[in-house]
């Protein structure tokens, strides 16, 4: 017997410590091709910003002043900005506290860990020597959670809410990705097919950390298509479209066989699983990639809907 | 300091500060031959006075200290303080941190460890078992009576008007059975010591008592920082603590529960509380649920929580929630930490909630100076645990004393916790002790007064070595329908600031491991 507001401590938990590491991996893409390119970098940065959707609430802010220091702070510090990685780790430890009696002491103590860390690492602005050692404390420090949940948690509901938090915000997050890149990479689909500029494909690879998986698998082959399959329907890829919702599905079916009960949530996420897995890239891209994007991101976060509702996380 | 002066060599250089302002040992002994004394001395003076739990001379250490002293003698004061913080960023990971009220929520604090433990003889705590048990009986028989035939009143021992005119007094509650008869499952009774023989009651704690996670998580720091002292000494495990109040708990509960086995909860004000590591800790340790008011409802005449499967019925509720906020539809009606409709589940019989609601009433300040009469009216024999002498200021002929005698008095609010609102005479400015008399004069028997008494102390490890420092000790109590628990142990609080007699945790104070050595 779980109570509904513990799922939804997980699910938030598990969603906002995805966030973190998501937000440190767009920042050091961005960091790496502002440093391997010099001249106009500006447009990489204010796609970081769009990526995590805060692009309005950066403007406001700062205007269209988007100088890779500003960016920087605002994607790890600010707390104003609820994908910062300080708001986000922030938010999971305090997830993390609510649910304390469903994490096993491990996780727990990683997860205060990673906070007390990250807090202070960001308790002052981070500077540009300082940077890389940042990112790689964030992602280690998140790394170090999910280790932990790996390694000691039972395989039960609590286990489901926590990856149903981490994959629906992973999803999110490599749809978003493309999303934003691609859309402003290939305005026209006539580019399909062409080799794109390095950079530009370095950029999205390493912002899911997975150059060297699609490498492997494709050898130096970096077309657009290649690199859009690779990242929505590849199973074996663990930040791809088609991974995240198997998992989701994965994780719905504990429940149910859990549970003994069948919920809205099981039907969406199947028909989300099988949205992706009826398509190949070439019917994706006729039917337009950034409108299969947009109809992904909104039915995911519908599915989030359902899942929080059917399971009760809030009164 | 010389790198590797051992700790003893420095205590003994504190012993011989302090032997010089000794003027005998002869004093030192009468002193606490004196049923209780008021300590007007201050300063180094003072020491003289005060009993040393572990020292009886320089070098000499009372009979439940040899081992350890023995044992310290050969450690290194600076490794020991390095220690120190280890335990510290230990604290910190497993997150036994609290929020101070009206501070920024990111600044949570820790509060302060010592690592010198208090150790309390096989012989020592018996006699405290003892008189505690019976205490605690004796306050159980009380709060039935009180609810129900109220013959304490009948018989004169009590003034009608302390219940009647008393916000602790739940009228929701005459008439009330709590199921399995228990009143307070919980009680930590707060006990100072002044001599050999000489320990006091200094509160009942009969509401909801915290601190139990420190007793807890300072035994499992010292267990992994001292592993040696464990095996040299027989110390009496804490550990069980957690079980047993799972058992006490789910005991009590309802007997036609739709449940097949008890579904215990705790409920806590939420995670911004104070105390919220500690009922999380409970919860946890206990394999009960943690719920918050919105996670609770009345249904079907059951309190019932909200699970991913829809609404299940709570069998017993461990409320860490003052009564007043507890139902805002019986109680304070603005409460958003209640359950609206709880009393109505709970008079019919259908949860139990622990402590019972009403329990207040056997640990108001107003009340503390009839508990001799109260033990010995439901016990038919004299406390086994004495009383500190108190001055009712409602009474004009102790109110005078009082005013007169203010600095050389503690003065506590009747309904006042934690330390707050309260006077320490000796302690005080000439300006706030003006301020405190106005205050007195307005109100009269919304105080009551007790002379300072001289704590005993225990040495603190500070980086000059060991220094003397006044405690108090709060044993955790368990009652069961068959049975009284009381772990061998408790929190011992200590003042760290020197000379400090307030060892509140939110004042200030620090905490110490607790060892009851077995026999």
């Amino acid at each position: 017997m779980m109570l509904g507001k513990t799922a939804g401590g997980l699910f938030w938990m598990f969603r906002y410590l995805e966030r973190a590491e998501n937000t440190a991996r767009l920042l050091e893409a961005g960091w790496h091709i502002a440093l391997t390119r010099s001249g106009q970098t500006t447009n990489e940065w204010q796609s970081i910003v769009t990526t995590a959707g805060m692009n309005a609430a950066y403007q406001e802010k700062f205007g269209d002043d988007y100088t890779p220091a500003q960016v920087i702070n605002f994607m790890l510090r600010d707390k104003d900005n609820p994908s910062s990685v300080l708001t986000a780790i922030t938010a999971a430890r305090s997830n993390a506290r609510m649910v304390r009696t469903a994490l096993s002491a491990e996780v727990w103590e990683a997860t205060n860990e990673c906070w007390m860390v990250l807090k202070d690492l960001l308790s002052r602005p981070v500077t540009e020597r300082a940077l890389h050692d940042a990112l790689t404390q964030i992602r280690f420090r998140t790394s170090v959670v999910r280790g932990c949940l790996h390694g000691t948690m039972l395989r039960n509901d609590i286990f489901a809410f926590s990856r149903l938090g981490t994959f629906l915000e992973r999803a999110d997050n490599t749809a978003r990705i493309l999303d934003v890149k691609y859309y402003v990479l290939l305005p026209s689909a006539a580019y399909v097919g062409t080799s794109i500029d390095n950079a530009q494909w370095e950029v999205i690879l390493r912002s899911v950390s997975a150059e060297s998986s699609y490498r492997w698998l494709y050898g130096g082959d970096s077309t657009p298509s290649n690199i859009a399959e690779f990242m929505l329907l590849d199973e074996s890829m663990p930040r791809s479209l088609a991974f995240s919702v198997t998992e989701i599905g994965d994780a719905l079916a504990i429940l149910e066989k859990a549970y003994k009960t069948r919920e809205e949530s099981q039907i969406q996420a199947e028909a989300l699983c099988h949205r992706i897995q009826s398509h190949s890239i070439e019917t994706i891209f006729e039917e337009g990639l950034h409108e299969f994007l947009s109809g992904f991101i909104s039915e995911n976060a519908k599915l989030a809907g359902h899942i929080e509702k059917d399971f009760r996380f809030y009164g | 300091m010389a790198e590797n002066e051992t700790a003893a060599q420095i205590f003994t250089n504190f012993w011989e500060v302090a032997v010089s302002a000794l003027k005998s040992w002869t004093i030192w002994s009468l002193s606490t031959c004196a049923q209780i004394f008021v300590c007007q001395l201050f300063g180094m003076s003072k020491q003289d006075l005060v009993f040393n739990e572990m020292l009886a001379g320089a070098d000499q250490p009372r009979q439940p200290y040899e081992a350890y002293f023995d044992w310290f003698k050969n450690e290194d004061v600076k490794a020991l303080m390095r220690k120190s913080g280890e335990a510290e960023s230990f604290f910190r990971r497993i997150g036994i941190t609290f929020n101070v009220y009206g501070e920024d929520d990111a600044d949570e604090r820790l509060i302060p460890f010592d690592l010198v433990p208090r150790i309390i003889s096989a012989k020592e705590w018996r006699t405290l078992e003892r008189g505690i048990e019976q205490r605690v009986r004796a306050i159980n028989a009380f709060l039935h009576d009180i609810y129900h035939r109220q013959e304490i009143l009948r018989a004169g021992r009590i003034p009608r008007e302390l219940i009647s005119g008393n916000e602790a007094f739940l009228p929701e509650m005459v008439g009330v059975q709590p199921t399995g008869g228990v009143y307070t499952h919980i009680v930590g009774t707060d006990l100072v010591r002044t001599g050999e023989d000489e320990f006091y009651v200094l509160e009942d704690n009969a509401r909801t008592p915290s601190g139990v996670s420190y007793m807890l998580e300072n035994r499992e720091t010292m267990l992994q920082m001292f592993p040696e002292l464990f095996t040299q000494l027989k110390v009496r495990p804490v550990s069980a603590y957690p079980q047993l109040l799972r058992r006490s708990l789910a005991d009590c509960a309802p007997q036609n529960s739709p449940n097949a086995k008890p579904i215990v909860a705790v409920l806590t004000p939420g995670i911004h509380n104070s105390a919220y590591f500690e009922h999380a800790f409970l919860a946890d340790r206990m394999g009960a649920e943690l719920v918050e008011s919105s996670d609770l409802r009345v249904e079907d005449g059951y309190v019932s929580m909200r699970t991913t499967q829809g609404y299940k019925p709570i069998d017993v509720l461990y409320r860490r929630v003052d009564d007043e906020y507890l139902d805002p539809l019986n109680f304070n009606p603005s409460s958003l930490l209640g359950v609206p409709g709880i009393m109505d589940v709970y008079r019919a019989g259908n949860i139990t909630i622990a402590n019972a609601p009403g329990t207040g009433i056997a640990d108001d300040k107003a009340l503390y100076s009839y508990m001799p009469d109260i033990v010995e009216f439901y016990t038919g024999e004299p406390a086994i645990l004495k009383n500190v002498p108190t001055w009712r200021c409602s009474e004009a002929d102790s109110l005078k004393y009082v005013l007169d005698n203010l600095s050389e008095l503690v003065v506590k609010e009747v309904h006042g916790s934690g330390g707050y609102g309260m006077l320490v005479g000796p302690a005080a400015s000439k300006k706030e002790i003006a301020a405190f008399e106005k205050k007195l004069r307005a109100r009269p028997d919304n105080y009551i007064a007790q002379p300072t008494l001289a704590l005993s102390t225990v040495p603190i490890l500070t980086k000059a070595g060991l220094a003397p420092r006044h405690v108090d000790l709060r044993p955790f109590v368990l009652v069961s329908p068959n049975r009284v628990d009381i772990t061998p142990g408790g929190l011992t609080r200590v003042a760290l600031k020197k000379g400090s007699l307030v060892v509140n945790s939110s004042q200030g104070g620090g905490t110490k491991d607790t060892w009851v050595l077995g026999d």
